[in-house]
């Protein structure tokens, strides 16, 4: 049995529906993320996981028992809110003590937790200073201890590190992995970034528009998402339209308008006369110079439209001569190279006849 | 540099001038006052005799603290004034916190309707206002009746509202207590509501969640709505004048009698001074523990 079972959850807000339907369960130490852009629905599934909404149908039960009826104090569940919400007159002691206060604890434990708990979010001297005396990271870390120390069964994390800078993020990142394979508290994490969704977790539920797109590990998120959507929302990917000629167990065979023939690998339940889309990563596109002629299957003429430099790799944007557009990565690892081709500079796009995949409309 | 000082200057020039001119002025006038001696028809007596002959005293004497001190009787009124004020604010924060907080929680229209309805009653005379109450509390009113009649229910005599102690409170309560809501408000209505939620989340009830959460951040509203009260309640003498029985006269009153009435103006300077240093002292103290109650936060 799941930990934590949301079964056929729907939430309404006057038309709106919010949450539609949602199904999901999360096992015992679990690190689950709910993914998805703003208004997706899933800060409200949160809410009423720790009890501050209630659905309009459907039961969310947690070790089996059916939380409906349980008032948010009375649940074994806790929260990092966005924002910390550190009580501003009580010191980093007194607040992450709060929950071990609230379950009537001794003080003699209460102390030794909290000291526990300093040490473990490295801020052992800490103890007596004020939210206020702290910065960005270090509240960060407060508001986790303070989650965690009366060992809740579950802890949500309301996109706990959206408020830091990227460099802060990275660390707090490595961090929370490691806090929560320490603790072995299952985390329920909310963010609407997927490189912190693909970073932390051991699953992920990609959410849209109320409805849970598809729910899988992070790898398999990447490389073969179930729609469209989840195609577009995770990492970068070039679609082009494409209808199915031949579907075999080994390989699927697609016709690209104004382009050709192409392969790609086989899926389960696309059928001949299928329309869709090729969908394909920037990093399985290769691009080369048009004399180089390519050993690959799938290789095409095109123009380079732009190309954008970021350091590590240069993403170049090809014209293909039925006017769609692919991007291709190129590693910039030759010392003092930037870039490869000029815009307008004539190429050959190839990929492999195993990358990419075909998602119905 | 000297562009700076002139502007530091300029700035905080006016509002120093203001308190030297109406503040510390008066003061060391009311200060020379209490130590001189009253004037034959009211007013002060010359310091210098106007001829050698002249009969009478003159120059300067402690004798208007002697006096204060020489009668137990103005200490009494001193105790009781410092009494009516502490009653004054506890009741006026009591009835004041749940309104506060009901205005901040509701709705932004809602609440600021619902300050004008605290302040409306500044758009009538003050006087007018406390005369209201003598009808209310009068003896043919329909609160006195009721009052009476339940009392009677229990053998207990008739009782008269008007003209008491009670009075004086009711009156006293009712012009100050839009000072304790709109401080309170102010404090309350800045409150971030996530921390209420952190605090359930967590584990705590209602109950807990306001001694613990709610009331700890307030302390800044209610000490300077306390403040904004308690002063005032010290030196009003309206109230007791109109809503008071003849043994229920403040401080007020009695600084008022010196200067109106008996026309002792130094004894009226003394015991003005003198309440000066003791509300100067309550505020001094308050602030204190506001500040370790409060930890280091700033008020």
């Amino acid at each position: 049995m799941a930990l934590l079972e949301i079964r056929n959850v729907t939430r309404r807000f006057g038309s709106y529906t919010a949450v539609d339907n949602v199904s999901i369960d999360v096992e015992a130490g679990e690190f689950f993320t709910l993914l998805g852009p703003s208004g997706c629905g899933k800060t409200t599934l949160l809410r009423m996981i720790a009890g501050f909404d209630l659905p309009d149908s459907g039961q969310i039960l947690l070790d089996g028992k059916d939380m409906v009826g349980i008032p948010p104090e009375k649940r074994p569940v806790h929260t990092v809110f966005q924002t910390y919400a550190l009580f501003p007159h009580m010191t980093v002691a007194d607040n992450i003590a709060f929950p071990l206060k609230m379950a009537g604890k001794a003080p003699q434990e209460i102390k030794k937790r909290v000291n526990e708990l300093l040490e473990r979010v490295h801020l052992p001297n800490f103890g007596n200073r004020f939210p206020h005396e702290l910065s960005g990271g270090q509240k960060q870390r407060v508001a986790f201890a303070r989650g965690l120390v009366n060992r809740p069964r579950l802890l949500l994390l309301d996109e706990p590190l959206g408020a830091l800078d990227a460099k802060l993020r990275e660390e707090m990142q490595i961090e929370l992995i490691n806090l929560q394979k320490e603790i072995g508290i299952t985390f329920i994490f909310v963010t609407h970034a997927q490189d912190e969704a693909l970073a932390l977790s051991h699953r992920i539920a990609v959410m849209n528009r109320g409805n849970v797109e598809q729910i899988d590990e992070p790898s398999k998120i990447y490389s073969t998402p179930r729609n469209h959507f989840v195609a577009d929302f995770i990492g970068k990917i070039s679609v082009m339209n494409a209808a199915v000629m031949e579907a075999v167990p080994s390989h699927l065979k697609l016709a690209i308008e104004g382009l050709g023939e192409v392969t790609a690998p086989a899926r389960e339940g696309v059928e001949v006369g299928d329309k869709g889309v090729l969908a394909i990563r920037p990093e399985q596109v290769r691009i080369s110079h048009p004399s180089n002629e390519s050993q690959l299957k799938n290789h095409f003429r095109g123009k380079v439209h732009d190309f954008l430099y970021v350091g590590d790799v240069t993403t170049y944007i090809v014209e293909l001569v039925n006017g769609a557009y692919i991007e291709a990565l190129l590693p910039n690892s030759a010392p003092g190279r930037a870039k490869f081709f000029e815009v307008d500079d004539e190429v050959t796009i190839s990929w492999r006849h195993d990358a990419g995949i075909f998602l119905n409309d | 540099m000297k562009e700076k000082q002139l502007a530091r200057l300029l700035v905080s020039g006016p509002p120093l001038l203001f308190l030297i001119v109406f503040f510390v002025a008066p003061s060391l006038i009311m200060i020379l006052t209490s130590f001189r001696f009253p004037g034959e028809f009211g007013g002060l007596a010359p310091i210098t005799p106007p001829s050698e002959k002249a009969a009478g005293e003159y120059g300067f004497t402690p004798d208007a603290y002697q006096f204060f001190f020489s009668d137990f009787i103005y200490t009494e009124i001193f105790l009781k004034s410092f009494a009516v004020a502490f009653g004054t604010t506890l009741i006026c924060l009591i009835l004041a916190y749940p309104l506060a907080l009901l205005i901040a929680r509701s709705r932004k229209r809602l609440r600021n309707l619902m300050v004008l309805l605290v302040i409306l009653p500044f758009a009538s005379n003050f006087l007018i206002r406390i005369y209201a109450w003598m009808i209310i509390l009068g003896p043919e009113s329909a609160l006195s009746h009721f009052v009476n009649t339940v009392l009677g229910a229990f053998g207990i005599a008739p009782v008269t509202l008007l003209f008491s102690p009670f009075a004086v409170l009711v009156g006293m309560v009712y012009v100050h207590l839009p000072f304790m809501v709109l401080p309170l408000y102010t404090n309350l209505e800045k409150h971030d509501p996530s921390l209420l939620d952190a605090a359930q989340d967590l584990g705590a009830n209602a109950w807990q969640r306001f001694w613990r959460v709610t009331w700890p951040l307030s302390l800044p509203g209610v000490f300077s709505g306390s403040a904004l009260v308690f002063i005032p309640v010290l030196g009003m003498f309206a109230v007791p004048d109109i809503l008071g029985g003849t043994g229920d006269i403040l401080i007020g009153n009695l600084i008022k009698d010196q200067f109106l009435g008996t026309r002792d103006w130094p004894f009226g300077s003394a015991l003005s001074i003198m309440l000066t240093l003791a509300v100067l002292s309550v505020a001094g103290l308050t602030t204190w523990f506001a500040r370790s109650a409060t930890g280091q936060r700033a008020i």
